[in-house]
């Protein structure tokens, strides 16, 4: 067990845990903060994407050792982040969500794509948001909901 | 499962459900209750009994309208749909209406199947006319409340919005007559509304669940957290039906956080739980698990060795689906006017994006359940059963599930057993139970594997004159309280369906099943046996309708019964909504048809194809539906959207489960890889059919047309009919 200082949406926490502990879990059963979820364990799912420095990354694979300094970024802090609030908005308003299980890591990555590319092509949605699963399979809305957000931040 | 309510009444309820008033906390509570038995009656009379929470709608004193859905929520909108339907007829403020999902009770039992559930795209189908009843009834109890108050007759007033307005002016909140409305009696029968009357039902209605599910706030079964719990992960024998010979345990114990290490039953062999504080902790620690297991005594599966047996079992006539006509017919059919294919369905994994879980506490005379269930009255039983409980004696609550697909409804309630069984050991503290991915993906409850092999005559005017079917697959069914109904003369309805009861008019026509048994637990999977047998119905169709050089769409309909309404209406919708662009393909892109219908429901589908990467890649899809009243068209065109892309999964490179020597060879989404956003459609445009006919369930029929017009496409591509999935190469 060791103790780690992280900033989580601009809080510092302290937890004390296995060096080899995933941030997903460290986030979910430490913090207590559930937003993010795990599919998979293995980083092909997307679920579990939060922001580390502004990068989309799937924490299921990070372990807290190397988290480090970098600020984490998770879903729960997105209401309040403008980029962030603008996409839920445009999901909210597209009804793109089914069962919601995704689209915690769905957001995170759409956020992390408009922030870097705020006018992004069918080309480069599908590449940003090439690693998140949805079993219900929204894309379609998905994919609606980016370019609606996109259209937002123009004005 | 499309039978259960028109061919028996096993599983029925056989008690009448009546609604009941009552004021609670100064607002309305209006609930079912059931009637004992008949053969109950009519001795003393029955003790009163305190029943379970039975609410379907409650009017708060703040005017809110919380109504509670009697089916699971994982993805296909009821949460939303259901308080729809009951609002409407009730004329509640929609803005003020709230869900709650039920718990397992028996008032919430599916009216025409007789267990709580979630199947068969039944939810609206079956709760349509129970959640309008209840709106109205409800509707007429505040109507004669406020007529009473004004002294004028109920006939003089109506309602919108959440308020009674009387004949001079009058008018009261719904809230303010609560109190009064709970003293009425509960019309024995009431007028429901026309569909013109409808302000709700048939309107986009957005989604309930939508902020919480976007902004993380939302609560999976995954994510419950109680004082005190614990997280259990299984160890599970690698041949399904091993079980445990020895182990040694002492390194995994050896890890902090570690609490127990035991063995449990399973429903097939046995297995090692562990149990610590946190699920990282578990999973560690059941790596560091030795288990010598004993799988001398179960089959060791091999998916090659299985497919060559279907094969040759596929040349011989199973036990009679449907017999029709003269089968000598095709004996007059010269062999260059026939064919004759043969196809392969794999295994496939429902991979929800929620992996499963059950968090069950355990209190010695009572236990409490956590567990998004397609099967709450099932999986209670089962649990109680594990527990030595009376299903009365376990509280389940239905969590909000992501997603399911048929994984979650599950007749041997087998993940319910062993967090049970888990549970039983930790008395007084609550035992989370979490699947990973890994023991989804290699935990079985497929999608059987199938071979059909089909000989069609084809008569000079290019039209199937004689069809031989072939169908080859374990049946789900058996060996649950479902065989009963489903399967009949030795054939599993589930596993012919879409075949057997075509829609297309074919006069000579033979269907036969064999069940072979074996040792891979199997189940429904979104769409059920539609999945292979609607790709085998269309893909075929589709080649004739080439062999005959007619256009796929005309073709389909010469051939089609009169009597097909419903997939009439669609392949004309679709006609004309996708007539302009299917004219105007790019070169090296095609078109593919299909149209299959299931659960009552029509669908018709085209598709614009090209091979990008050796994939196929799908432009455009439209879509035409035919499901009676539309409830919520917003819900229904999101479903028709998930329902297509869903069925991509058959068409996944790696879009199988394999087993060699026993052994599933794939574990995780690198092996076993559902679609991503790249492999849907890129746009979807959905069509309803106007209608007024009662509802049929949307979840499950946009599956089966999918991935058979994608191969039709592609076979103007490349010339090839492909028979056998996943696709691994074009």
């Amino acid at each position: 067990m060791e103790t780690y200082k992280i900033n989580v949406n601009g809080v510092s926490r302290q937890v004390t845990v296995d060096p080899g502990t995933p941030l997903l879990w460290v986030l979910r059963e430490e913090l207590k903060m559930t937003g993010t979820k795990y599919g998979c364990g293995i980083g092909a799912c997307g679920a579990c994407t939060v922001h580390l420095s502004g990068v989309a990354t799937r924490s299921c694979v990070v372990p807290i050792s190397l988290v480090g300094n970098r600020a984490v970024v998770t879903i729960e802090a997105m209401a309040t982040d403008p980029l962030g609030r603008t996409v839920q908005d445009e999901w909210v308003s597209l009804d793109v969500v089914q069962c919601g299980y995704c689209q915690s890591g769905q957001i995170m990555s759409a956020v992390a794509l408009l922030k870097s590319i705020p006018k992004p092509t069918d080309t480069e949605i599908e590449e940003s948001m090439g690693g998140n699963l949805c079993r219900c399979a929204t894309y379609v809305r998905i994919r609606e909901a980016i370019k609606s957000a996109s259209q937002q931040l123009k004005r | 499962m499309r039978d259960i309510h028109t061919t028996g009444n096993v599983l029925n309820l056989t008690r009448r459900s009546f609604l009941r008033v009552s004021a609670s906390a100064g607002g309305l509570l209006v609930s079912l209750y059931l009637d004992l038995p008949l053969a109950a009656q009519g001795g003393a009379k029955p003790k009163p009994k305190t029943y379970p929470p039975d609410a379907f709608v409650q009017i708060k004193p703040d005017g809110k309208i919380l109504i509670t859905v009697n089916r699971l929520e994982f993805g296909q909108g009821v949460y939303t749909s259901l308080p729809m339907i009951l609002a409407d007829e009730m004329d509640a403020d929609w803005s003020h209406v709230m869900a709650e999902l039920a718990p397992a009770a028996d008032v919430y039992k599916d009216p025409l199947y007789g267990i709580q559930m979630v199947g068969g795209s039944g939810s609206i189908a079956h709760s349509f006319q129970q959640y309008r009843e209840v709106g109205a009834k409800t509707r007429a109890m505040l109507v004669a409340a406020a007529a009473g108050q004004w002294k004028v007759a109920p006939d003089q007033c109506r309602t919108e919005a959440s308020v009674v307005h009387g004949p001079s002016g009058q008018s009261a909140q719904y809230a303010e007559l609560a109190q009064a409305a709970a003293r009425q009696p509960v019309p024995a029968t009431v007028q429901l509304k026309t569909p013109s009357q409808f302000r709700l039902v048939g309107k986009p209605v957005r989604r309930l669940d939508s902020r919480p599910k976007c902004d993380g706030s939302i609560k999976f079964g995954l994510d419950l957290d109680l004082p005190g719990m614990k997280t259990a992960v299984v160890a599970r024998p690698p041949v399904f039906g091993g079980r445990v010979k020895t182990f040694d345990d002492k390194a995994a114990r050896s890890i902090e956080g570690v609490r127990e290490v035991f063995e449990i039953p399973l429903v097939r062999g046995t297995a090692m739980a562990v149990v610590a504080d946190r699920f990282w902790t578990a999973k560690q620690a059941r790596d560091r698990l030795k288990i010598d297991w004993d799988v001398s005594a179960v089959e060791h599966v091999g998916t090659e060795e299985l497919s060559a047996k279907y094969k040759e079992l596929a040349r011989t006539p199973g036990n009679i689906a449907v017999n029709r006509g003269d089968q000598k017919a095709m004996d007059a059919v010269s062999p260059a006017n026939q064919i004759v294919a043969e196809y392969e369905f794999p295994y496939l994994a429902h991979a929800p994006m929620e992996p499963l879980n059950t968090t069950i506490r355990f209190d010695g005379d009572r236990a409490e359940v956590w567990a998004g269930s397609q099967f709450q009255t099932v999986d209670q039983m089962a649990i109680a059963e594990v527990l030595g409980l009376k299903p009365e004696q376990v509280t389940f609550h239905t969590e909000m599930a992501g997603g399911g697909f048929g994984r979650r409804a599950v007749p041997d309630s087998h993940v319910q057993r062993e967090a049970a069984a888990i549970a039983k050991r930790f008395r007084g503290t609550p035992v989370k139970l979490v699947w990973t991915r890994e023991d989804d993906v290699q935990g079985g409850y497929y999608r059987p594997m199938h071979v059909h092999r089909v000989q069609i005559g084809i008569d000079h005017g290019g039209m199937p004159i004689a069809w031989r079917h072939v169908i080859v697959g374990q049946s789900i069914v058996t060996g649950t309280p479902f065989a009963a109904l489903l399967i009949k003369n030795g054939v599993d309805e589930t596993a012919v369906e879409g075949s057997a009861d075509t829609h297309y008019k074919i006069p000579n026509f033979h269907v036969s099943a064999h069940h072979p048994t074996v040792n891979v637990p199997v189940l429904w999977w979104r769409s059920v046996g539609h999945t292979h047998s609607g790709f085998v119905m269309e893909t075929l169709v589709d080649e004739l309708a080439t062999r005959a050089k007619m256009d796929p769409i005309a073709y389909r309909l010469k051939l089609l019964s009169p009597d097909a309404k419903k997939l009439r209406a669609c392949l004309a919708l679709l006609e004309q909504k996708s007539a302009t662009w299917r004219k105007s393909v790019p070169r090296n892109h095609a078109v593919g048809i299909a149209c299959h219908e299931s659960f009552e429901t029509g669908v018709a589908c085209a598709v614009e194809v090209s091979i990008e990467d050796q994939r196929p890649r799908i432009h455009r899809a439209t879509i035409a539906v035919d499901p009676g009243v539309a409830v919520n068209p917003l819900t229904i065109e999101s479903q028709m959207q998930g329902g297509l892309g869903f069925g991509v999964t058959q068409l996944m490179a790696k879009g199988a489960i394999t087993l060699k020597n026993g052994r599933v060879e794939q574990r995780n989404f690198d092996g076993y890889t559902p679609p991503y956003i790249k492999d849907v459609p890129v746009a979807v445009d959905v069509h309803i059919v106007p209608g007024t006919e009662k509802p049929s369930g949307c979840g499950e029929p946009p599956v089966p047309v999918i991935a058979p017009a994608v191969v039709n496409a592609l076979a103007k591509l490349t010339g090839k009919r492909y028979r056998s999935l996943p696709l691994v190469s074009l």
